[in-house]
């Protein structure tokens, strides 16, 4: 696959996400010209930011005129997922990949881009990272700025709509290998069993999202690896097989 | 009010990157370690599985409209369909509902 297919591939990619983006970011705009901010400083913050959570807490910190350190500390609290992702991301590059491209690709790893980034067979392409970004990250920014112009120029039920169309695009990454690999199906029940426990029982719902997203990848993950350790050779070949 | 909304921006986006940045240029090599390349190997399903349930039930304007979305996803991804396709078919099963309720 050259750079261009790959590019093309990931911008039709890109189209479910920058939708679903728009959805919540919208919403964001909304939330961020209440919090005083302008249609420029709003947009800024979402294409410098390319982040959910982070960002709607962002904002009740400048809203509380907080220190800037409690600001980095939340953000690196929030958004310390983003880590286990790059770790795994890093693994799906080229060993020879340049630096400009990893600086590029951290830019985009949001949930959403390294969900179907990291699930794609074989070696990662930048190129389709970019194709995505490329469609995705405007997205987020057009919908902040309609969230900011008027909160009523889309009516609620496509809102509505649109709300399912992440977890739409998040179902068609994890569906498929759970069709052909016994033990990923298994990995994807298990995750989504202690996913609503830590919502609905006591105690353990106390645990803000981020950190149940962290806690559980250890944990599942670690235990899938443990058990069902994966062929070194099983990764390497399919990525072989696709070029 | 001594705080600059565009220093708020800049350290919500620093911080931000730098963790998405520091592992993806740390790591440049193929890791060796069979256990930490599974672990790795396993993290993006667990990490969109958590994600995605139960929150998806909560994403509309009711249960119903949402749990309609969640089936026809796996649905729909179950016989292979796109991400595009697939998103799209759980973003119109919930407004369908919707219409109805």
């Amino acid at each position: 696959m050259n750079h261009k297919t790959a590019f093309r591939q990931g911008m039709t990619d890109g189209i479910p996400i920058a939708l679903g983006y728009m959805a919540v970011s919208f919403t964001f705009g909304i939330m961020a010209k209440n919090a005083g901010l302008t249609a420029f400083q709003a947009v800024l913050l979402s294409l410098t930011n390319l982040t959910s959570a982070g960002q709607f807490a962002g904002l009740g910190i400048i809203t509380a005129s907080a220190s800037y350190m409690e600001m980095a500390f939340t953000q690196l609290v929030i958004n310390l997922r983003y880590c286990l992702m790059s770790c795994a991301l890093s693994q799906k590059l080229e060993q020879g990949t340049p630096f400009f491209h990893r600086f590029f690709i951290a830019y985009g790893n949001t949930d959403e881009i390294f969900g179907v980034c990291s699930c794609k067979e074989g070696k990662l392409d930048p190129f389709y990272n970019y194709g995505v970004i490329s469609v995705a990250s405007p997205g987020w920014a057009f919908g902040t700025f309609l969230g900011v112009l008027s909160g009523s120029i889309l009516p609620g039920r496509v809102l509505s709509a649109l709300g399912v169309a992440l977890y739409g695009m998040f179902i068609a990454v994890i569906v498929p290998p759970s069709k052909t690999n016994r033990i990923i199906a298994g990995v994807v029940l298990i995750s989504m069993g202690a996913s609503l426990i830590f919502t609905w029982l006591p105690l353990l719902n106390q645990i803000s999202s981020g950190f149940r997203i962290i806690l559980l990848t250890l944990l599942i993950a670690g235990g899938a690896a443990a058990l069902f350790p994966v062929n070194p050779d099983e990764t390497a070949a399919s990525a072989e097989a696709k070029d | 009010m001594s705080h600059n909304i565009y220093i708020y921006i800049f350290v919500m986006a620093g911080v931000t990157y730098l963790i998405r940045l520091l592992p993806l240029t740390l790591i440049r090599k193929e890791i060796k370690n069979t256990f930490i390349r599974s672990f790795l190997y396993y993290v993006p399903y667990v990490t969109l599985s958590v994600m995605t349930f139960p929150a998806i039930l909560s994403a509309t304007q009711n249960f119903w409209s949402a749990l309609a979305g969640f089936v026809i996803a796996i649905i729909v991804a179950w016989k292979g369909g796109s991400l595009i396709k697939v998103s799209a078919a759980a973003c119109i099963a919930v407004f369908l509902v919707e219409l109805i309720l």
